[in-house]
């Protein structure tokens, strides 16, 4: 790292206290760069062991890292905390202004701790941190909280407003955090740790200045990305259909998760397809700072009150592939407008799209299965197909008037082990599946991957391009899936937006790295990959993981894989190996 | 030629302009970019690219107490550094609020129409003009 660097800067916040100070941590971003690796660091100087997801103890960390504001794609946040929906580690990844607002106002991180007694906001530009009294806000929706805060504080376009809906204050447990009103620190229930604190939002205002060690060699790295940020073929169908794009190539292969996976093919794939929502309703483009890419997909949908005629409201709703899939496909839905109706809602709660399509898709099977009647679901009929009871099943869940809301809300594991239907309760380590049924690569994937995500280790990847040559045996496919997870740890520290990862390989982060005081081989860079992974497993069997006793829903083996077919035994063997290989290095 | 912001719709509000402005001076980050692009009231309403348009009888020069504002032949003011003394009156006189400040050396940041940021601009929302040409945009 470079002398005077900012990125050394740690702003630690009491909210119990109402007192901030800016520590300098030169070691940690040194050793651990910065985003995943640094935050896991914090986390586990400032988690202490056992504690309540939802207790003061529990301590957010935000993290960027040294390519922040400095090169094009590094552009997102990496939130760590203890995750109140899976009670181990909670890790999301965040793009919008957030990252260059916090690397620009001077930090490498911010720590959040305590807990407030009454509703606050926090305002943090530069070395100054407010904490303001939220409780006319606290109630609002996701949206116009945002707007509120936007219209009070300065700093308009060097900002980011991080802020929860009603789904965080009532502590539903895959609550999200939304900046920039279309993107999230979606996945893991960052929002309820925000409504346990009684901490509304966030707003951070950056314009500072970082340094670079060779201004000329600088400026021509920058335009080598740059160019092919926005010239090269895989960045192309992020910034044409967005993620979106996924939704015909999945269903072709039959791994297109419909009906709460009990098919991987859905017939009206069509309506839900990136195409469809390009030709009929895109109705803008956004980036995150410093991203020519634009993948950030609109939708403008047009609705007429029914009770006034001449009266029609326009809303803005963004799509990608993971909500597409879990409040599309996943519940039957195959037409576009009853897809962003659900999704809006879904938005102004602020609850994680994929947990909540996932719930429901299960919560539908359970009842067609007569497990659950319209006592429980407080007269919702859940239909495939039918976005009308889903959109009154989120705000119960939100508001959470009987036992059954209330297990939903705390996801869908929780309701699979009291009300049964578990081996269609679509969850691993207690977070709801992603959205690709494409062999055992992508389960395995969810299964291992510390966040149990797709964004671990990209398994659906394995399926498509490496499944469909050549059977695979368990031992190699878990090898392959570290592999890719522990470079993902590379890319999450820097840090790096992953859809860039065909740009940012090994040799352009070492001479990237490089100009930001950092002179590593690519040995070095790998190898801090592969500590970082450990260090979350670590934390993660500390906090009580241990991988022997997860569950893997019974769906997944019964419902064909498109590509080799693969049972529990295999899946075992896996695991057996995971462990092996992760005994090694703990 | 002069710098003008030719189609503001299409802007998806990535900022790599104000990152180029910063860079061509010798800064990365955005501290020192005479362009900004915000949001006009959310990301859902689309973004306002902000920056000098050469207007033909500039009021900042106009209202610059100490003539520190050099009107140029091409189109927009040049800053003359050592006559500024910091007032402000020019950046109260742009009425589309084009006139930046450096905090630090208390003085103006004002776009020379050079056309780095046009570069990086990847969907066309920044071009160069004639002078005189009728803006297509804001």
């Amino acid at each position: 790292m470079l002398a005077h660097d900012p990125l050394m800067k740690v702003l630690y916040v009491d909210l119990s206290r109402r007192t901030f100070e800016i520590r300098h941590r030169p070691e940690l971003f040194e050793s651990y760069l910065g985003g995943v690796g640094a935050g896991i660091k914090l986390l586990e100087e400032e988690c202490p062991a056992g504690c309540d997801p939802l207790g003061a103890d529990n301590p957010i960390v935000f993290a960027v890292g040294p390519l922040t504001a400095l090169f094009p794609l590094a552009s997102k946040t990496v939130a760590v905390f203890k995750s109140p929906h899976t009670g181990n580690l909670g890790e999301s990844h965040c793009g919008g202004r957030s990252a260059v607002a916090i690397r620009l106002a001077g930090y490498g991180a911010i720590v959040i701790r305590g807990k407030s007694e009454m509703p606050v906001y926090l305002s943090i530009e530069g070395d100054k941190v407010t904490f303001r009294d939220a409780s006319s806000i606290w109630g609002l929706r996701m949206d116009s909280t945002g707007r509120v805060i936007r219209e009070r504080e300065k700093g308009a376009g060097f900002r980011t407003i991080m802020r929860i809906g009603r789904a965080g204050e009532r502590l539903v447990s895959y609550a999200s955090v939304a900046t920039e009103t279309y993107r999230h620190f979606g996945r893991l229930g960052l929002g309820a740790v925000f409504g346990s604190k009684k901490l509304k939002a966030i707003v951070i205002t950056g314009r500072g200045e970082v340094p670079v060690s060779n201004l000329k060699e600088y400026r021509a790295l920058y335009d080598e990305i740059y160019d092919q940020a926005v010239s090269s073929p895989v960045m192309k169908k992020y910034h044409d259909l967005g993620t979106a794009e996924n939704v015909i190539p999945l269903q072709r292969f039959g791994g297109l998760p419909t009906r709460n996976l009990l098919e991987a093919r859905f017939e009206h794939a069509e309506g839900i397809s990136g195409e469809n929502f390009a030709e009929h309703y895109l109705g803008r483009r956004l980036a995150c700072s410093h991203c020519p890419v634009g993948c950030i997909h609109i939708a403008a949908l047009r609705e007429p009150y029914e009770d006034e005629p001449y009266f029609y409201k326009t809303s803005m709703i963004s799509y990608d592939y993971e909500p597409i899939f879990a409040l599309g496909s996943m519940l039957g839905i195959g037409d576009a407008a009853g897809f962003l109706r659900l999704m809006d809602r879904v938005e102004a709660w602020g609850m994680d799209a994929m947990s909540t399509g996932v719930i429901l898709a299960w919560a539908t099977e359970a009842q067609e299965k007569g497990l659950i009647s319209e006592r429980e679901t407080l007269g919702l009929r859940f239909t495939w197909g039918d976005p009308l009871p889903y959109i009154e099943a989120c705000r119960l869940i939100v508001e959470q008037p009987n036992d059954f809301y209330r297990t939903l809300a705390h996801g869908v594991e929780e309701a699979g082990r009291i009300y049964g239907n578990l081996e269609g309760a679509l969850a691993y380590g207690k977070n709801e599946m992603p959205g690709y049924h494409t062999g055992p690569g992508s389960h395995l994937g969810y299964l291992i991957g510390l966040r149990h995500s797709h964004l671990d280790s990209a398994g659906y990847s394995v399926d498509q391009k490496t499944l469909t040559e050549r059977k695979v045996e368990p031992e190699e496919l878990v090898e392959m899936l570290i592999a890719e997870e522990e470079w993902r740890q590379v890319l999450s520290s820097l840090v790096v937006c992953f859809f860039a990862r065909g740009i940012y390989l090994p040799e352009i982060v070492k001479r990237s790295l490089a100009l930001c005081g950092y002179v590593w081989d690519e040995g070095a860079i790998k190898g801090i990959g592969r500590e970082v992974y450990r260090e979350k497993y670590r934390f993660k069997v500390r906090e009580g993981f241990d991988i022997e006793r997860e569950r893997l829903p019974g769906r997944i083996f019964t419902t064909p894989s498109p590509v080799q077919s693969f049972d529990e035994i295999y899946m075992r063997r896996a695991v057996k190996h995971w462990r092996e290989v992760m005994g090694r290095g703990v | 030629m002069r710098l003008a912001v030719l189609e503001t719709e299409k802007c998806v509000g990535c900022q790599s302009c104000m990152f180029a402005c910063a860079r061509r001076q010798g800064g990365v980050g955005v501290s020192k970019s005479c362009i900004a692009v915000r949001s006009i009231g959310g990301m859902e309403r689309g973004f306002t690219v902000i920056v000098c348009r050469a207007c033909e009888d500039p009021p900042c020069a106009k209202v610059c107490p100490t003539r520190a504002l050099e009107v140029r032949k091409e189109g927009g003011v040049k800053l003359l550094m050592d006559r500024c003394i910091g007032c402000g009156y020019c950046r109260d006189a742009c009425l589309i609020g084009a006139i930046q400040w450096d905090t630090y050396l208390n003085k103006p940041m004002i776009c020379i129409h050079c056309g780095y940021c046009v570069k990086y601009c990847p969907h066309g929302v920044l071009g160069m003009q004639k002078k005189g040409a009728t803006y297509a945009g804001t």
